[in-house]
């Protein structure tokens, strides 16, 4: 029945107060809105990235080389061993998980397993081994991580990527960039206002991959630079493109590094000071004592930053490294070592930026096109409808403006310039409401009925309409909230409150005005029936 | 108080016979249908970066000075890095560039040539915005992209068959799947970009199809129910026009505004807009000349009286 029932009322008017409460916030300036007593709330719109400016960068952990890297020391690390057990094999096989070793001599067989066991059970950590060894036939053996390892290696990958992107992002001082991870193995990164996307890429793209490698003196660099590097060693590269043949077996890594410094050398000049743990001291100890005399690199991020000759064992396990440093360089090269290395490189997937003034472009683009459209609705819907009837539902309409704003700064969720769209077509959306409910009133006028019959079957038989009608926008909207990535999220997530709202102004609006009207009017015709 | 002059957009009450004219309609909707899917491979669509890969970056001249296109599209042929798509938009000092990154090369090194390129070539430019897309992450968004469209539309016959009839969701989804085509030979006629903000836009269109279907859909229904022995096709015409005053209303409310969006919105929404209007109002014509008919086709269970004899009738009734 169309009365004035207490409760639309009481809902009307906490909906209109919920509105003003929480939207009101929009229309202060930042200096006004700290001004305000604690108790009010103080959130605004959330402006997505392309409206406020600011990057997105889509970054994904290549864990397949860590992988192979990985790898690589296991299978220098069996060729070491094998080696110092004076055990003679054919070439390494690699594998997906390790290595395959053929001993040379039948007879070898039970020491080489016996040798390669040992490895295994010097990396085990907390009693749970990392390694295998496993018999083949044909004088086989197997050496690999365990599916286990293998497994975590990626997953911890990503875990230790965010953290050390994280220490990294949060020296550079510049506030509220968001970490996020996506996926498996992606990271999401994004930073809102005036920060410089490149700078940041530099920050996080770089690896700071310490590692003390032997220089190769047994092998000629010409000959590696001709194509035959031994298969033990790498061709590696200097600052100034000098080229270095290196084992490929890594001494001690920035793993065990327990502090980096800006220090200075003989001269004065800039150099990084570093120190080890007592693993990482130890082993360094340990090299440097059996290699007095020849040359080890210091390599960092696959570039050899220095090759100095070991000219004593260093067993305090701290040093210095010279490699024509600036106070700047080498103060940011210190911030990445103590943040710590990158477990896998890191590629940029996917990048977005917008200037700010783009995004003020956005807005008052969007702003510009929300006013014209509402003010076209207005104009129609007087148009159609007549001042009452029509009015009515731009009350409905205002009031579903300010719920959609205050609803968007309570959850804070992200307007975005879509989001904008999603508004104004909401509009055309909440009308339909209204125009459902008011054709209905026309229909039944037309069969004959009463002004209060015909207005109450309007509102009763359209509900169920606007319900469907309104539920399949919903659906679509669900669909792009799952499939979509920022923008096209923000779009979906303003068009269904836009639509659940929509359902409340317009239908209530209309029917507590309406109620009220035909209390105070008592009319003898509906306004919007055809005219005789 | 005197009726309010209003608009007028129709007779207080219409007869339109829509019934006579669905094979005309259905003839042009499959010939539509066929030419907009043949379009979609040939010439093809416009693929954005969001599912091609690449880079498109946003360019301004300072102080309104023209900007010269072919001089900037010179500027990054010259680097020899394949395809670059150089494009005005809004005002004379603006354009957006779109170029590849190539195989195995560093995106930010790209970036950075390109920019000095263009900057050496064109005095007074900075670059507002840059976008861009690895291969990899294209890729998966283009799958994702056909994954919600296909999503969308098993939903919706989900729900229709869940409110209605069978009948009634198979109509529904010809007349969503109908729009959907079209509005994708549209995209690639006006060679709008076909980008992740079009997805949003097809996947809304969907929803706002399937909203004026139901409105239709829902007279229908009750007018089944009120006429029990009128001919199915005629139910049909009477639904519609008694819905016709409101799918006209709202359909031309919402062009109206997304109209507004297209001329104010800006570059970024200008394409958006544009398939939001066509796919709305294709889908205005498809609830009326698409689903409906096919329940025609199918006929509908009404009451258990006349079941079978309406089922005939149909079939005779649907030939002219």
């Amino acid at each position: 029945m169309i009365h004035l029932s207490r409760w639309k009322v009481i809902l009307l008017a906490a909906s209109l107060a919920f509105g003003l409460l929480f939207g009101y916030a929009n229309l202060l300036s930042p200096a006004q809105r700290d001004a305000l007593p604690g108790w009010l709330p103080k959130n605004t719109l959330n402006l997505g990235l392309d409206l406020q400016g600011g990057s997105y960068l889509l970054l994904e952990v290549d864990v397949p080389a860590m992988r192979e890297k990985k790898i690589t020391n296991l299978m220098e690390d069996v060729r070491t061993t094998l080696r110092e057990a004076r055990i003679s094999t054919n070439n390494l096989q690699r594998d997906e998980a390790g290595t395959i070793v053929t001993v040379s001599d039948a007879g070898q067989y039970d020491a080489a397993l016996e040798a390669l066991r040992t490895l295994a059970g010097s990396s085990a950590t907390n009693g749970v081994a990392e390694r295998q060894v496993q018999r083949m036939s044909n004088n086989r053996i197997r050496f690999a991580f365990t599916d286990a390892t293998l497994n975590g290696m990626s997953a911890s990958a990503v875990d230790q990527s965010i953290e050390v992107v994280r220490r990294r992002v949060d020296k550079t001082g510049t506030k509220e960039i968001s970490i996020t991870r996506q996926g498996a193995d992606r990271i999401v990164i994004q930073a809102p206002g005036e920060s410089d996307p490149e700078a940041l890429e530099r920050i996080i793209g770089q690896t700071a991959q310490l590692t003390f490698q032997m220089v190769d003196i047994e092998n000629s660099v010409e000959d590696a630079l001709a194509g035959r590097v031994p298969p033990d060693s790498e061709l590696m590269y200097g600052e100034d493109n000098t080229p270095y043949l290196v084992k490929r077996r890594v001494l001690v890594s920035g793993e065990n590094l327990t502090r980096a410094s800006v220090d200075s050398d003989q001269q004065g000049r800039p150099a990084i000071g570093f120190r080890f743990d007592g693993a990482g001291a130890r082993r360094f100890a340990v090299a440097t004592a059996a290699n007095i005399g020849k040359p080890f690199a210091i390599i960092l991020d696959g570039k050899v930053i220095s090759a100095p000759r070991i000219n004593s064992a260093i067993t305090g396990g701290q040093g210095i490294i010279e490699g024509g440093y600036t106070i700047a360089s080498a103060s940011e090269m210190v911030n990445l070592l103590n943040g710590g290395a990158l477990p896998a490189p890191l590629k940029v997937e996917e990048r977005r930026t917008v200037t700010a003034e783009l995004g003020a472009d956005a807005v008052s683009a969007g702003k510009l096109s929300t006013v014209i459209g509402f003010l076209i609705i207005v104009v129609f819907m007087i148009g159609a409808y007549g001042l009452l009837f029509g009015g009515i539902s731009v009350l409905g309409l205002v009031l579903n403006g300010l719920l959609i704003i205050a609803c968007m700064s309570v959850t804070q969720a992200t307007l975005t310039l879509p989001g904008i769209a999603g508004l104004v077509l909401t509009f055309a959306v909440a009308v339909d409401a209204n125009v459902l409910i008011y054709e209905r009133m026309r229909d039944e006028a037309r069969s004959g009925r009463s002004v209060i019959a015909s207005m109450d079957a309007g509102f009763g038989k359209a509900w169920g309409t606007i319900m469907d009608a309104n539920v399949t926008t919903l659906v679509a909207a669900a669909i792009m909230f799952a499939f979509g990535a920022g923008p096209v999220r923000g779009f979906a997530w303003t068009l269904s409150i836009g639509v659940v709202t929509s359902m409340l102004s317009a239908i209530l609006t209309a029917q507590v005005m309406l109620a009220y009207w035909l209390k105070v009017a008592k009319p003898k015709k509906l306004p919007i029936a055809d005219a005789e | 108080m005197r009726a309010w002059p209003m608009i007028k957009l129709l007779p207080k009450t219409t007869n339109f016979h829509f019934v006579k004219y669905a094979r005309v309609a259905a003839v042009l909707s499959v010939v539509l249908c066929v030419a907009s899917l043949v379009s979609v491979f040939v010439p093809g669509l416009n693929m954005g970066i969001d599912f091609r890969g690449g880079a498109a970056m946003e360019l301004t001249r300072s102080g309104s000075q023209t900007l010269d296109l072919g001089a900037v599209r010179g500027a990054v042929d010259a680097l020899n890095i394949g395809e670059v798509g150089v494009q005005g938009i809004d005002t004379d000092s603006s354009a957006i560039v779109r170029f590849q990154i190539p195989e195995g090369q560093e995106q930010t090194v790209v970036v950075q040539r390109v920019q000095t390129a263009i900057s050496t070539a064109v005095s007074d430019v900075t670059f507002s915005g840059v976008s861009v897309v690895g291969s990899k992450v294209s890729g998966e968004l283009f799958s994702k992209g056909l994954w919600a469209l296909g999503m969308a539309v098993v939903l919706m016959f989900a729900y229709i068959w869940f409110r209605f009839e069978p009948q009634f969701g198979f109509g529904a989804v010809a007349g969503l799947v109908h729009d959907v085509i079209l509005t994708f030979g549209l995209i690639v006629l006006f060679k709008l970009e076909f980008n992740l903000n079009m997805v949003a836009a097809i996947l809304t269109v969907i929803g706002y199809s399937m909203n004026d279907t139901v409105v239709v859909f829902d007279r229908l229904r009750e007018n089944l129910r009120k006429y029990k022995t009128m001919p199915l096709r005629e139910v049909i015409d009477l639904s519609i026009n008694e819905t016709l005053s409101r799918t006209i209303i709202t359909g031309m409310t919402a062009v109206m505004v997304l109209a507004a969006l297209a001329v104010y919105g800006g570059a970024a929404l200008f394409g958006f807009s544009l398939a939001l209007m066509f796919g709305i109002i294709i889908g205005t014509y498809s609830s009326i000349y698409v689903g409906a008919p096919i329940i025609l086709l199918w006929g509908v269970k009404r009451g258990s009286r006349d079941e079978e004899a309406t089922a005939i009738k149909l079939g005779m009734a649907s030939r002219p």
